[in-house]
């Protein structure tokens, strides 16, 4: 099983389901990545964490921890 | 008569909202709190129609019922029910923007849509077909450019009309099956609920939202039924239900947009893109990052800031000042070549004095550091002795200002002359120049200083550079419960804590905010500066050490609080999710940047501005006022001993017994410092200047252990006034300001008690019951830091509500 967190920078994916519950889960769902999705991974910032992400046209970051309950294909 | 109506303006962030809606309301705003958070609430009227009111939302992208902002937002529209919602939408991130728009549209609510950026949709070669769009929604739709004023009035119009003619907009269809089972709700547990908004609590009953579940009154079985029909289709769809409406949610704007929306993909970088290239690079983001945060530092604190602040703090509000500048250096040059010669007349009276005759070569004479009361030694020769006696014969008698250029005297000269041609009593013209005057200055001081930091603030949100220092940053603040736009107020908090507290609005989460409002004054502030090193130099031979480590204790203090306070009930529930909007990099508008600092300033005065001038005449009181000789009366400055102040301290002094340092004059130079932290320095001078040897008494008074231990709990206790009030200000809440200021003396009693009990292990005295405390402290601290985060469970049934 392959989550947003292993896709490397550059790569486009398309959103498989989302794990985790409540707050944190509904903000992802809520900003647009939902199933079906494709989302492209732009960069990672100069500490490591978090990642910034293309999602239906805009910029979005996020933790790798949270991006790790994204799966992918 | 026209009718009043209520309209709230709603959307995501970064959508211009706030541009909009000064632009719909131009000055008549009021600026408050919504109830219970740290978020702002602006109400305001429509500059058309003066009798209808437009309520700013937070910005929010969703009406979950998770973040303080969205609950916010959602239970003013649900609650309140204003007449009309008018949505702005993001053109050039429609799909986002327009699933705010999709829940809005169910709350059975009149909506207007605003698109705005339409010029900026239109230069990318998009095209969007904003009348068909409206056709498919159902309500009206305006194309806007907020930042040029374009369409502003017909939203306006559009808005007006829609409040005044009630009608209600159809939601966005889902999918048939879903629709189905909605319409299955209604029916089964909605009967007694009007029917324009039935829509919305059947979606959030299908969704399991607590807050809707608990307050509509449902019965066990009606509940139970919509649960089966929940189950039903999460099996269906292979997925919660949550989830199933947030996809359809997603699923249906693609349809509306398939119709009216042409991208037109040129596959070639934005500027936008272009430059978060560089700016956010694995490389130069952390280079590039320093190079901004040294800027902002340098424009507000030390260049441009300060030199405001000093002009408030010593001529409007100090002595006077020189017309332009005019005379400063020359007035200047004379009084430092003045006070030379007297000092060097002095130690060679002194040395007669001591010596019984003169100085057959050389001599030496004491220099006074005016900020730290310090008092070095230099020599002097009988030459030099010749020519100070010339240059006090050249000028007679102290140099005046007034004599250099034109001078202008400050507020307290010129109020204390008047008092005094009038004959006022002296009470009166104290209470006047060194109570209320030196109180309104305390505000006012800060002011220039802020004005510059939220100028530069008002930029870098504009421009999108701020949601970057989130990015940036998150990494190494989140470990202690902060977010990265924590580093600013921080980083401001080393010139002052108060500009240092303001600088936390923005950070949008409630909780981030409250927890940096809480640690930022742990950084030593400027003001602190001299006490360190009157500490420094009279308790520690003037080690550099003692410096560096209060910066230390600062840092440590705000990592150990970060880590201790989230874990506290205070801050409990689930962590505030970081899946954050990285703004396209804009160009700031001229109007708004001005706009937004000159509020911020503004709110500082008008909120912190009434606590500071009391404590400040409060403080006054009981500094010059006293009992001697059986009679209460005003007291000299040097009388401080006999005052109400000592005698408060003397009450107090046995707290700090623990601490080592149990006397009344320590305990007094720490009330002090609640006015003003550099006043610590003043008062140690006139309670321990007796002898004429401030910082030898000082260096009796205390060892190495005690020393450190008043140190630590100064620069840790609760700040200063000023600061207090920020707080007050900052945190809207009276709890809340009150567990800042207890967490922070707290804190600060148990770390200066550790220092002196452990402290004492090595010099000796140990104090037993002390010793024991201090261990019990040490290692509930431990605990405290070390305990495993208490992961918040979340059942799959039950979702979990936060509230503000």
């Amino acid at each position: 099983m392959k989550t947003l967190k292993d896709a490397s920078i550059g790569e486009t994916v398309r959103v498989v389901r989302l794990l985790g519950v409540g707050g944190v889960k509904r903000r992802i769902m809520d900003m647009g990545i939902n199933r079906g999705v494709e989302v492209r991974v732009r960069k990672v910032a100069p500490l490591g964490d978090p990642i910034e992400v293309t999602v239906r046209g805009y910029e979005l970051s996020l933790r790798r921890a949270d991006a790790e309950q994204i799966e992918v294909e | 008569m026209e009718q009043s109506y209520k309209i709230a303006l709603a959307g995501n962030p970064n959508s211009g909202k706030t541009t909009l809606y000064n632009r719909l309301t131009g000055s008549n705003q009021f600026v408050g709190n919504w109830p219970g958070v740290t978020v702002e609430k602006k109400e305001g009227t429509l500059k058309r129609h003066t009798d209808t009111v437009v309520v700013d939302l937070p910005g929010v992208y969703s009406l979950s019922p998770y973040t303080p902002e969205e609950v916010v937002a959602r239970n003013f529209l649900v609650g309140e029910r204003p007449d009309a919602i008018l949505n702005i939408v993001d053109g050039t991130n429609l799909e986002r923007n327009l699933y705010l728009t999709t829940q809005l549209m169910e709350l059975g609510i009149p909506v207007v849509v605003a698109i705005n950026m339409m010029d900026a949709v239109e230069k990318s070669g998009d095209k969007l077909d904003t009348k068909l769009l409206g056709e498919k929604l159902g309500c009206p739709v305006v194309e806007i450019s907020a930042l040029k004023g374009k369409g502003v009035a017909e939203a306006a119009d559009a808005a007006w009309n829609a409040a005044k003619e009630g009608k209600t907009v159809p939601p966005l269809l889902l999918q048939a099956r879903i629709e189905e089972v909605l319409n299955q709700i209604e029916e089964t547990a909605l009967a007694g609920i009007p029917a324009a908004e039935k829509r919305w609590y059947a979606v959030k009953l299908f969704e399991r939202d607590e807050q809707v579940r608990a307050m509509g009154g449902f019965s066990p079985e009606v509940l139970a039924r919509v649960e089966r029909l929940i189950q039903e289709m999460e099996e269906a769809f292979d997925d919660d239900a949550e989830s199933i409406i947030s996809s359809e949610r997603y699923d249906g704007i693609g349809r509306l947009l398939a119709d009216c929306y042409r991208k037109t993909r040129t596959g070639k970088l934005s500027v936008s893109d272009k430059i978060d290239r560089v700016v956010t690079n694995r490389w130069l983001g952390l280079p590039i990052f320093a190079l901004v945060m040294f800027l902002v530092y340098f424009l507000s604190m030390v260049t441009v800031g300060q030199v405001a602040t000093d002009f408030v703090n010593d001529g409007l509000f100090g002595d006077g000042w020189h017309l332009f500048g005019i005379g400063s250096n020359a007035y200047e040059e004379a009084q430092e070549e003045y006070s030379y010669a007297s000092a060097v007349l002095d130690g060679y009276e002194t040395y007669i004095e001591e010596n019984g005759s003169a100085p057959a070569e050389s001599f030496l004479y004491a220099v006074e550091d005016e900020e730290t009361l310090a008092v070095t030694y230099e020599t002097a020769t009988l030459q030099d002795y010749e020519e100070a006696l010339a240059i006090l014969a050249r000028y007679e008698e102290e140099p005046d200002p007034a004599a250099y250029g034109v001078w202008v005297p400050g507020i307290p000269a010129l109020v204390g002359r008047g008092l005094e041609a009038a004959n006022a009593a002296p009470w009166l013209s104290g209470l006047l120049c060194d109570g209320v005057i030196a109180g309104v200055g305390a505000v006012l001081g800060f002011v220039p200083q802020m004005f510059v930091l939220f100028l530069l603030l008002a930029i870098l949100e504009a421009c999108g550079y701020m949601s970057r220092i989130a990015f940036i940053l998150d990494r190494v603040f989140r470990k202690f419960g902060l977010s990265g736009k924590s580093f600013i107020p921080m980083l401001i908090g080393v010139g002052c804590g108060v500009p240092g507290i303001m600088a936390s609005r923005t950070i949008e989460n409630d909780r981030d905010r409250r927890m940096t409002v809480m640690t930022t004054t742990f950084i030593p502030c400027g003001a602190k500066v001299p006490f360190i090193a009157m500490i420094a130099g009279a308790v520690f031979g003037g080690s550099p050490w003692v410096a560096t480590s209060a910066y230390f204790i600062g840092m440590a203090a705000v990592v150990v609080s970060g880590i201790l306070l989230k874990k506290t009930k205070m801050f409990a529930g689930e962590p505030a999710p970081f899946v954050m909007e990285l703004p396209a990099y804009r160009m700031p508008g001229v109007v708004n940047t001005l706009r937004s600092m000159w509020e911020r300033g503004w709110s500082f005065i008008k909120k912190a501005g009434t606590i500071i001038l009391l404590s400040t005449v409060v403080v006054w009181f009981f500094t010059y006022f006293g009992v001697v000789d059986d009679s209460f009366r005003m007291l000299e400055e040097s009388e401080l001993d006999s005052s109400l102040l000592a005698a408060v301290g003397s009450i107090f002094a046995w707290i700090f017994k623990p601490l080592g340092w149990g006397t009344w004059q320590a305990a007094v130079a720490s009330l002090t410092g609640l006015v003003a932290k550099e006043n610590i320095v003043g008062t140690m001078g006139i309670l321990y200047g007796a002898t004429g040897d401030v910082y030898g008494a000082l260096g009796a008074a205390f060892n190495g252990v005690t020393g450190f231990s008043f140190l630590v709990f100064n620069l840790l206790c609760a700040p200063c006034f000023a600061a207090i009030g920020a707080i007050k200000r900052e945190m809207n809440s009276p709890k809340w300001t009150w567990f800042a200021i207890g967490y922070q003396c707290a804190f600060a009693y148990t770390i200066a008690l550790m220092i002196n009990q452990f402290g004492r292990i090595f010099i000796g005295g140990i104090q037993p019951v002390g010793l024991v405390a201090a261990v019990a402290l040490f290692g509930g601290l431990l605990y405290l830091l070390l305990r495993p985060h208490k992961k918040v469970r979340v059942p799959k049934e039950k979702e979990q509500v936060t509230e503000g």
